[in-house]
């Protein structure tokens, strides 16, 4: 096979572009995705202060690494999510990925701030520990945006992760999900612009960046997320892409342009609904949000989040 | 050739030179899950591997989606 661009020795071939890549040229092809990403749906703009959430896994290393290539200005922030020998390893990654790069990383662990770690605060909530996981990461993700006055914050989720989330809303028809469901979620109620780059770029895409820009990165899977749905319908989606390649993204960018506007007005009556919650003061469509019911179940201490007003 | 396939990790013996496709055929792997990596180079699914290379079988999909 040869590179598209130079017609040297290609490393990778992408079925669903019909194209094949050497290993610069694939570099700089996904760095063309992300621009691409962020022009198409205005996530963010030079200048702007940028926060990526870090997990020592691919994808997030991946897009903090093709930010600054890119220009931005963006630091990093890593959770430490008390899960026993995964939390820790991964969060070496993201410090050494920091370190030899002298870039900014925030560092938070949940077990000496709030008092309780994923797996107890799973089972003390009664819910999934990676839906226990999630919300834990996108209350400490708004609160150090916050406090750090970042413009922007930054996910690693990429192509797979949204077409496997698409896949389980449709499968249950989860109207409300799908109304939240797009790369960029607006500023509100003082919290960050949350945006996606990677939405153009697939999981097997990012781990060959990894390879080929030479990132270190966490292997082994989170043993709390073993069986979960969504390795189960990103199982049945790459079935379907290796019969039908560019499935995946035709499934999710079309529901975007074509399927998202039939769900605009009740993404803005949830936008609306929202309040703040009493104990910490987090937007939440309840008196108390699901995090703070979720840290008092499980013994520990919420932290209070200032909100300010920042403007849409 | 000598497989190492990762997460979860295991090694394996297969005999006889082949593509990398045949040999994710093979082991019933698709190749929109897994990179292929030879004597530490990615390669691309038309490549050929010899009896006595050293390939890495890497999973790639994650389970945390948000």
């Amino acid at each position: 096979m040869k590179c598209r661009v130079c017609r040297g020795s290609a490393v990778i071939d992408l079925k669903r572009h019909n194209a094949n890549f050497c290993g610069e040229h694939f570099l700089r092809f996904c760095h063309q995705q992300v621009e691409k990403a962020i022009s198409e749906f205005d996530m963010c703009e030079p200048g702007d202060k940028v926060l990526v959430a870090v997990s020592g896994g691919k994808d997030s290393l991946a897009v903090w690494d093709i930010l600054n290539n890119l220009g931005y200005e963006a630091d990093g922030l890593y959770i430490g999510l008390g899960i026993d020998d995964y939390s820790d390893p991964s969060g070496e990654f993201a410090k050494a990925f920091a370190s030899e790069r002298d870039l900014k990383l925030t560092v938070v662990d949940i077990v000496e701030e709030y008092g309780y770690d994923v797996p107890n605060g799973s089972r003390a909530a009664r819910r999934a520990p990676c839906s226990a996981c999630g919300m834990s990461k996108r209350h400490i993700f708004d609160r150090v945006a916050l406090e750090g006055g970042y413009d922007v914050l930054v996910t690693g989720h990429n192509l797979d992760d949204e077409a496997a989330v698409l896949f389980g809303n449709v499968l249950h028809w989860q109207t409300d999900y799908l109304a939240r469901q797009h790369p960029v979620l607006p500023a509100r109620n003082g919290l960050p612009r949350k945006v996606k780059p990677l939405v153009r770029l697939d999981e097997r895409e990012m781990a060959a960046y990894c390879v080929i820009a030479g990132i270190d990165y966490m292997l082994d899977e989170c043993p709390m997320a073993a069986g979960n749905k969504h390795l189960r319908y990103k199982d049945a989606l790459n079935s379907i892409e290796a019969a039908s390649p560019g499935s995946k993204q035709a499934f999710f960018h079309k529901f975007l342009s074509q399927g998202a506007p039939f769900f605009a007005e009740a993404a803005q009556e949830l936008r609306d609904e929202l309040g703040s919650c009493e104990t910490c003061g987090s937007p939440t469509p309840n008196q108390i949000c699901a995090f703070c019911r979720l840290v008092e179940r499980a013994g520990g201490r919420p932290v209070p989040v200032q909100l300010t007003a920042r403007p849409l | 050739m000598k497989i190492e396939l990762r997460n979860p990790t295991r090694t394996l013996e297969i005999p006889g030179a082949m593509s990398v496709q045949k040999l994710l055929n093979k082991l019933d792997v698709n190749s929109a899950s897994v990179l292929v990596i030879c004597d530490g180079t990615l390669v691309p699914t038309d490549a050929f591997l010899q009896d006595d290379a050293v390939v890495e079988i890497r999973n790639v999909i994650s389970g945390g989606a948000g």
